[in-house]
């Protein structure tokens, strides 16, 4: 198990002293399933910088964040990603070995085989973590991935961090 | 952890909903996003463990579990 006492001092130093509160969700958003998750078209989001080799890289000379996003296309190979992810708040070997722990394509696309969720998006939305001021990544870049998906009718999605 | 929170909090305000893992409590604690399942594994290993795919298929239908509530923010435990 993850606690703030597992990160390195730096990071535990940071995260105890961060201003979380000052982005707790507003109006607490609840949208309900419209259909059986069998029958759902589903899309996954990452925030682990995975992107795809020919893509722009994710800046981490930001240093307050970069709040862009890259898009993932579903029939690209999963572990021919790129992890862009340079924090040292985690341990890189996981991923390394297997994309899936933090962009679970092969298994949601398992899932889709065996009939257990309906479809997958065409498309699928990779972002950045570790962003200290989300300003943008609030009013900008996550409501324009909102409204992609809105676009592509996709009914429900899964979010992983890293 | 947070940015996890707030994209997903941004998708359901259009209407889509939404489940996320969390590996840190006491951020999503904070953050409140929708519909959040805590997972017991350490920092970069959000579904458990590399090519274990039934650990990671457990921890998916744990999540997709939340989809049939609707008392948001949830913060369900994994277990």
């Amino acid at each position: 198990m993850a606690t703030y006492d597992d990160l390195k001092f730096h990071h535990r130093i940071f995260t105890k002293n961060y201003p979380f509160s000052r982005y707790s969700v507003k109006d607490n958003p609840c949208a309900k399933l419209e259909k059986p998750v069998r029958e759902c078209k589903f899309a996954l989001v990452t925030t682990a910088g995975l992107m795809r080799p020919d893509d722009e890289r994710f800046s981490n000379l930001i240093k307050l964040g970069d709040t862009s996003f890259r898009e993932i296309p579903n029939d690209f190979e999963v572990q021919d990603l790129i992890e862009d992810h340079d924090s040292d708040s985690f341990n890189h070997d996981g991923i390394t070995a297997d994309r899936n722990l933090a962009f679970p394509l092969d298994r949601f696309k398992e899932l889709e085989k065996e009939g257990k969720i309906g479809s997958l998006n065409h498309r699928h939305f990779s972002f950045m973590g570790s962003i200290i001021a989300p300003n943008s990544l609030i009013k900008t870049s996550a409501p324009n991935v909102a409204k992609l998906l809105k676009e592509d009718k996709v009914d429900a999605v899964f979010l992983a961090p890293v | 952890m947070q940015a996890v929170g707030l994209i997903a909090a941004e998708i359901e305000r259009h209407g889509i909903p939404t489940v996320s893992i969390t590996l840190l409590e006491e951020i999503t604690k904070i953050i409140k996003p929708p519909r959040a399942l805590f997972v017991p594994f350490k920092m970069g290993y959000p579904l458990g463990e590399a090519n274990n795919a039934e650990l990671q298929h457990r921890v998916i239908n744990s999540a997709l579990e939340l989809f049939s509530r609707n008392d948001t923010p949830i913060l369900e435990y994994y277990s």
